[in-house]
């Protein structure tokens, strides 16, 4: 009882950060906006993919790229805990590493969906169609992907000293997880085959192709079966907790 | 648990770090309801001591108890046991103090029915009944200090470790927590364990006081205790003609030692009220201009400085500020 107690405050803690920072909330409208608006519009006229334009393609793409950026964010922010000593707090507090990976994962990724949710509607204002059918069955799919994604961040943050790093995570992390993972051109057909492999190992292939089957439904030739995706994505969300949690024990 | 069992109770307690000794088979012991005082110089082994009876750090060899747990086979019964205060702040700050105040309640297991009460009643003792709604960000160092040591309380603790509990702070501020201090002990009836390198906060608020330095002990007494192991007290004259009135002065029953620095006479004497006018006098009659005379009775600064030969140095040069203190609060 102790232990879900104390997931829950760090988990309430979590988002009464997130939720209190007004700055943060209003950017993060705007790069998606940016991508769908300007990138998404661009490339439309310049061609389409099957019947699809290209906004509707990367609309399901720029939620993952954002829940992506945001978990990695989320997650790495734990640095910051550590340089302003709150760590200790949470540290030295009779529960276990388990429960305090837990209830930071939690706390981070409701933030992170939370980010992923604006995306939604942003698409919907953008004259994307949705119904809140969609919406419903996007939301678990968008939770499962969020985990995983948030477990890498916390597991880096672990071995890390400082945030001055962040650059070199977005260069070698964020980027290369977006970029391949088919968020913005498909991986298939005559995308070079080295392309494909690689692509093949980014769980974010595997949770944007389950998006977009949910999302555009008949429009979109899925490249995996969405139980086969859902299967990938969970199978990443346990190898990443276990990892973050053996990493959040190591400090000492 | 035995009622008469001491509080902390350590056995040969160790811990290296790459080769270099921090705690060097430590054994100490405190009693229920005292208030002990680990005084000593940065690097000395303090707050590696206070870490590994908190649990954080685990010892490289010996063994420790805290409230009758083992430190490394009951570490959460150590944990649940004792309130820690930090030498580096600790607190979210943009959280409100009392949500800080409820998040170590849930952390700690406090029933949630008593969580509103205790809160309240913390609040009260540290006197931020007023700011508890407010962010941390607008607390002063002094404000945040305070709810720290409120937060440390919430759970009951039966041992308060109090790591450098009024570092970096001014001096009004700093008198302020003290009286908390010991306010909390009549109050509670808690065992606290301080550590400090300002003598002065040693000496006021511990009743038994344990020099530490490069990770052993070097000597341990009561405040009191210890002062009077140094002989006496310090007449000090100030005069060109050090060395003659040293000469004139010898033999004089009570003096202990007389020591000549630049155009200072250092003399340890018993009883340094009776002897001062008569100094003076023998310095009179053989025409020795003597400048000026102080009277000092021993500090625990004398006291460090006469078992370990050197005076305290202030913690990492004190007071830190911007992104030095910032740097220094990271857990490496």
């Amino acid at each position: 009882m102790t232990e879900i107690r104390g997931i829950y405050t760090l988990w309430l803690r979590e988002v009464k950060r997130y939720l209190r920072d007004r700055a943060r909330i209003i950017s993060s409208f705007v790069q998606p906006l940016l991508w769908l608006l300007i990138f998404g519009s661009g490339i439309r006229f310049s061609g389409t993919i099957g019947n699809l334009t290209y906004q509707q393609y990367i609309f399901p793409g720029i939620i993952g790229q954002t829940l992506l950026f945001t978990s990695m964010f989320m997650g790495i922010s734990v640095i910051w805990d550590r340089e302003f000593g709150f760590l200790k707090e949470i540290l030295v507090a009779p529960i276990s590493r388990f429960s305090i990976f837990l209830g930071k994962m939690l706390g981070d990724s409701t933030d992170a969906v939370i980010q992923g949710i604006i995306v939604f509607v942003l698409g919907f204002l953008l004259g994307i169609r949705l119904d809140p059918l969609t919406f419903l069955e996007a939301l678990p799919v968008m939770i499962l992907i969020t985990f995983g994604l948030v477990g890498i961040g916390l597991t880096v943050a672990s071995f890390i000293e400082s945030l001055e790093s962040f650059g070199v995570i977005q260069s070698f992390i964020n980027l290369p997880l977006f970029f391949l993972s088919g968020a913005l051109f498909p991986i298939r057909g005559d995308v070079p085959n080295w392309l494909q492999i690689i692509s093949s190992f980014n769980p974010l292939t595997y949770g944007i192709d389950a998006l977009r089957t949910i999302i555009l439904g008949n429009a979109w030739q899925p490249l995996n079966p969405l139980y086969f995706n859902l299967l990938i994505v969970c199978g990443f969300d346990a190898v990443m907790m276990t990892i973050g949690t053996l990493a959040f024990s190591r400090r000492k | 648990m035995r009622p008469l069992e001491n509080a902390i109770e350590t056995s040969e307690l160790t811990r290296r770090f790459n080769g270099l000794v921090a705690v060097d088979r430590l054994s100490i012991s405190v009693e229920r309801g005292e208030v002990f005082g680990l005084l000593g110089p940065n690097g000395a082994g303090k707050t590696t001591t206070i870490s590994m009876l908190c649990t954080i750090l685990k010892p490289t060899s010996g063994s420790a108890r805290v409230n009758g747990f083992d430190i490394v086979k009951q570490d959460m019964q150590v944990r649940k046991s004792i309130g820690i205060v930090f030498q580096d702040p600790s607190i979210d700050d943009r959280l409100t103090g009392r949500e800080n105040l409820y998040m170590h309640a849930n952390l700690y297991g406090v029933p949630p029915g008593e969580q509103k009460s205790r809160i309240d009643r913390v609040l009260k003792l540290v006197e931020l009944e007023d700011r508890a709604d407010d962010i941390l960000r607008t607390y002063s160092g002094g404000m945040r200090r305070r709810l720290e040591i409120a937060r440390g309380l919430i759970h009951y603790p039966r041992v308060l470790f109090l790591d450098e509990p009024t570092i970096g702070l001014d001096p009004q501020t700093r008198g302020h927590i003290w009286s908390y201090i010991e306010d909390l002990r009549k109050a509670h009836d808690i065992t606290m364990v301080l550590t400090t390198h300002y003598m002065e906060e040693a000496d006021r608020l511990s009743d038994r006081i344990a020099i530490m330095d490069y990770g052993k002990i070097v000597v341990s007494d009561t405040p009191s205790g210890l002062k009077e192991t140094l002989e006496g007290d310090v007449i000090t004259v100030k005069t060109k003609e050090a060395d003659r009135l040293s000469s004139l002065l010898a033999g004089t029953a009570g003096i202990l030692k007389a020591s000549v620095v630049d155009d200072r006479l250092e003399v340890t004497v018993r009883g340094g009220k009776a002897l001062l006018p008569r100094i003076v006098e023998a310095a009179a009659k053989s025409g020795v201009f003597v400048e000026s005379v102080s009277l000092r009775e021993p500090n625990l600064e004398d006291v460090f400085l006469h078992y370990t030969g050197r005076a305290i140095r202030p913690e990492g040069g004190d007071e830190l500020h911007g992104m030095a203190a910032i740097r220094r609060r990271s857990i490496k």
